[in-house]
């Protein structure tokens, strides 16, 4: 009989928690994600893995002559062919620059290397920038405390293709096989 | 039998006999499920106390017996360690459902991250499928399989809400479930019975229950594991999002928000006033399932417009 009331006169007593130390001040960084998009470009070859291999942008850039911008992705005729642009109704010069194809200018005509991108995607997208400085717009990963290890964030263009930037649908993974849910739910029953 | 005529022993005998038999072969077939119950079962599992009456030599001796059974039952060598709350932390999600496509990522990498049985592909993220102008939770259908976002429609993930005032834990008949100073409602797997009053009363159907012994393969077993979060839970007792304590406790992200891939989903301590999680509740509508049942859920959902 003991056995069964020593539990039950115990109950309540519980230890206290113990607490770990609150986090320190952030003092690791957080990184933009380096997208190899702003730097190179998916090629036909593939590798011995069957992935499609890149090349860096200067490879043809640095020794090519510059031609002039085009208007449209469909005035594209020997090099890009078959661009989809859906991007609202910019001529190729509203970003890129003659000549300097490693480099996208703002409004304001400041050339940036296309490294700083950011900078360009901001200036008509202020809501998604704004969020995006306070965390709530973008992926991440890594530390939600950053006294603890740092956080690496998505680049723009890791999510949005910037000529055709609405994020594409996908197939879902597929969903759960649980108990009494297996059929369709109320409304939804044939 | 006539009350005046005299009695047979032969036949009185008999009958006791008969009986005697039938009562032992009830009483056995009655002890029968004890019997399989207690097979899998060692003598440190039955007696173990509730966890939070667990001195620090218990927990590690706790720990060490579910490690070496890990490693005798799926053959993989995991590390179960205990991680306590942080003072001064107090943990919040966010989602903003404009950002949401319904690609279930999130579910997937909870499951994995999680050790879910593979067979029943459990999660603790359940996708709802909504009509677009409804926040009817009843009509969600969380078993779509079509190319996603599906014109019309938006995508509700619903999890553990960790509420500040949760029926799950009041409803505990045996004191299994308790909220931590962190604000997440964890389980003891050793301690709860399995009655699933928990599940019925959860009003977000966050939690789930181990219909039977979940099976991994020792491959696909995550090895760092958390006492109180997702260490392999046994058979017949329930269990929930911890918002992955065995991470977040160490300052670590959670799987399903590492695994988003549109961004949709922020967490963060409360107690911050610089976090990223009071930006989006001091600059975003955001608004809580089910309000109304006053359960005050830390998991909060939003709408860019």
């Amino acid at each position: 009989m003991a056995l069964f009331l020593v539990p039950i006169a115990a109950c309540g007593r519980d230890r206290p928690a113990a607490l770990a130390a609150p986090p320190g001040p952030a003092t690791h960084p957080v990184v933009v994600n380096r997208s190899t998009k702003l730097t190179s470009i998916e090629t036909d070859v593939e590798d011995w893995r069957g992935r499609r291999t890149r090349m860096a942008c200067a490879t043809c850039h640095a020794l090519r002559a510059p031609r002039s911008l085009p208007t449209r992705t469909t005035d594209l005729k020997e090099f890009h062919t078959g661009l989809v642009f859906a991007h609202g109704d910019q001529p190729c010069a509203s970003c890129h620059v003659e000549g300097r194809y490693d480099t996208v200018h703002l409004a304001d005509g400041t050339t940036v290397p296309m490294t700083d991108a950011f900078r360009l995607c901001s200036q008509c997208h202020g809501p998604q920038a704004r969020d995006f400085r306070h965390g709530a717009h973008g992926g991440m990963t890594g530390y939600w405390d950053r006294s603890a290890g740092p956080r690496v964030r998505n680049h723009c263009v890791d999510c949005h293709d910037p000529h055709a930037p609405r994020y594409p649908g996908m197939r879902p993974v597929p969903g759960p096989r649980d108990r009494g849910f297996t059929v369709a739910v109320h409304g939804t029953e044939p | 039998m006539s009350a005046a005529g005299p009695t047979n022993p032969k036949r009185r005998v008999a009958l006791k006999v008969l009986g005697g038999t039938l009562g032992a072969g009830a009483f056995a077939r009655a002890l029968a499920p004890l019997r399989s119950f207690t097979a899998g079962m060692s003598v440190d599992d039955f007696v173990q106390k509730h966890y939070k009456r667990l001195t620090p030599d218990e927990v590690a001796a706790t720990i060490t017996r579910l490690e070496a059974k890990t490693k005798d039952e799926y053959g993989r060598a995991v590390e179960i360690r205990d991680l306590p709350a942080q003072a001064g932390v107090s943990f919040g999600y966010a989602l903003n459902l404009s950002l949401c496509i319904g690609c279930r990522k999130c579910a997937e990498a909870c499951h994995v991250e999680n050790n879910h049985d593979r067979a029943s592909h459990q999660s603790y993220i359940r996708v709802l499928e909504m009509d677009q102008g409804s926040l009817d939770l009843e009509h969600g259908n969380a078993h779509y399989d079509h190319p996603v976002p599906a014109p019309g429609k938006f995508y509700l993930p619903v999890q553990c809400q960790q509420c500040d005032n949760p029926p799950c834990v009041k409803v505990c008949p045996v004191q299994a479930t308790w909220k931590e100073p962190d604000g997440i409602v964890v389980v003891d797997y050793n301690w709860c019975i399995g009655c699933r009053y928990c599940e019925a009363a959860c009003p977000y159907h966050a939690r789930r229950f181990n219909w039977t012994r979940p099976e991994l393969p020792a491959a696909d077993i995550n090895e760092d594991q958390g006492l109180l979060s997702n260490r392999i839970r046994p058979q017949g007792v329930v269990e929930k999002c911890t918002f992955c304590l065995h991470r977040t406790r160490e300052g670590r992200l959670p799987a399903c928000l590492e695994a988003c891939p549109t961004g949709a989903r922020v967490f963060g301590n409360l107690n911050d006033p610089d976090s990223e999680i009071r930006w989006v509740l001091a600059n975003k509508r955001v608004f809580v399932l089910k309000e109304e049942l006053g359960t005050a859920p830390r998991f909060f959902y939003f709408f860019d417009k």
